[in-house]
């Protein structure tokens, strides 16, 4: 399986990102400025800071050549992960719904925070029990998710949620306690925490493994069938 | 033409930064402030204002989160 990271101006883990995939499977950078993807069995959009987050985080991003590409990738079923800026950037290219705002303190939140994994049955958290928590990073400046409450309601319906943070641990005010939160078909899904921060001993933990993990499984899977 | 287009966080959305000035005003002595919001303005010259509506909803504002209003 090979994993394609996207770096743009001003993306600081895709390195961290690369590294996580390559725990898992092959993988290789995907400049912005480029159209092709080079044949890869997944995307990953990664943290940072995507075009200086001019005007509001991802909103620029999302306009990259490579972007065009991801899109189409993601509406022929392709896995795309958004991680911290790239779940901004899926936000604002309404491939994932809802907004990021700034968090109520002002201030850049890093914390180790834990999850609890809200549903185990998507390409992103299948390699999770449900209910599962998992103990992952979170370093940003906006990563208040919102969307109005009917469309919270709808996602919870449909099993969107798939990451929220636990009792006492969300650290931006976010709606529902979301962390992560997958499209209707499941196939892109963006969260807030790293878990590209989180997959080494060194490190703490390495519950982030989980989600590449998952990915890879599920790569396996469609290469079977 | 020089066009303005102001952008706001939408009604009912929590609006730290206006909030942060609200609080700030009263500590400076100024009393009897409220509903402070803190948005964006964007100044342009534009060759074909009717396409501003447009470029605000695509780009210049996220429509989810934020109105946005043309001044020409």
């Amino acid at each position: 399986m090979k994993f394609g990271v996207v770096r743009f101006p001003g993306s600081c883990d895709d390195v961290d990102a690369l590294q996580a995939a390559l725990r898992v499977g092959d993988a290789v950078m995907l400049w912005h400025a480029e159209r092709g993807l080079h044949g890869v069995d997944a995307v990953i959009v990664p943290g940072g800071f995507s075009y200086g987050d001019y005007l509001r985080a991802g909103a620029i991003a999302r306009f990259a050549p490579v972007m065009e590409a991801v899109s189409e990738f993601a509406r022929e079923g392709g896995l795309v992960l958004g991680i911290c800026n790239g779940f901004q950037v899926l936000c604002e290219a309404g491939m994932l719904p809802g907004a990021l705002l700034p968090n109520p303190s002002l201030r850049f939140v890093f914390r180790q925070v834990s999850l609890e994994v809200v549903h185990a049955d998507s390409p992103f958290t299948r390699a999770c029990e449900p209910g599962q928590r998992l103990s992952i990073p979170v370093k940003h400046t906006a990563g208040r998710f919102y969307a109005p409450d009917d469309q919270l309601d709808a996602l919870e319906a449909s099993g969107q949620v798939l990451l929220r943070y636990t009792p006492g641990h969300n650290p931006n005010g976010s709606l529902r306690e979301i962390a992560g939160v997958c499209n209707e078909e499941r196939n892109v899904f963006g969260l807030m925490p790293h878990p590209e921060h989180a997959v080494d001993p060194l490190g703490g933990s390495v519950d982030g493994l989980r989600v590449f993990e998952s990915m890879r499984a599920h790569a396996d899977d469609r290469v079977l069938a | 033409m020089r066009a303005r287009v102001l952008v706001r966080p939408k009604a009912g959305i929590l609006d730290p930064q206006g909030q942060a000035v609200e609080r700030a005003l009263p500590a400076l002595g100024f009393a009897g402030v409220r509903n402070v919001h803190v948005g964006r303005l964007i100044e342009l010259d534009v060759e074909d204002p009717e396409r501003l509506p447009e470029m605000c909803e695509r780009l210049l504002s996220n429509p989810l989160i934020e109105d946005y209003e043309i001044v020409t």
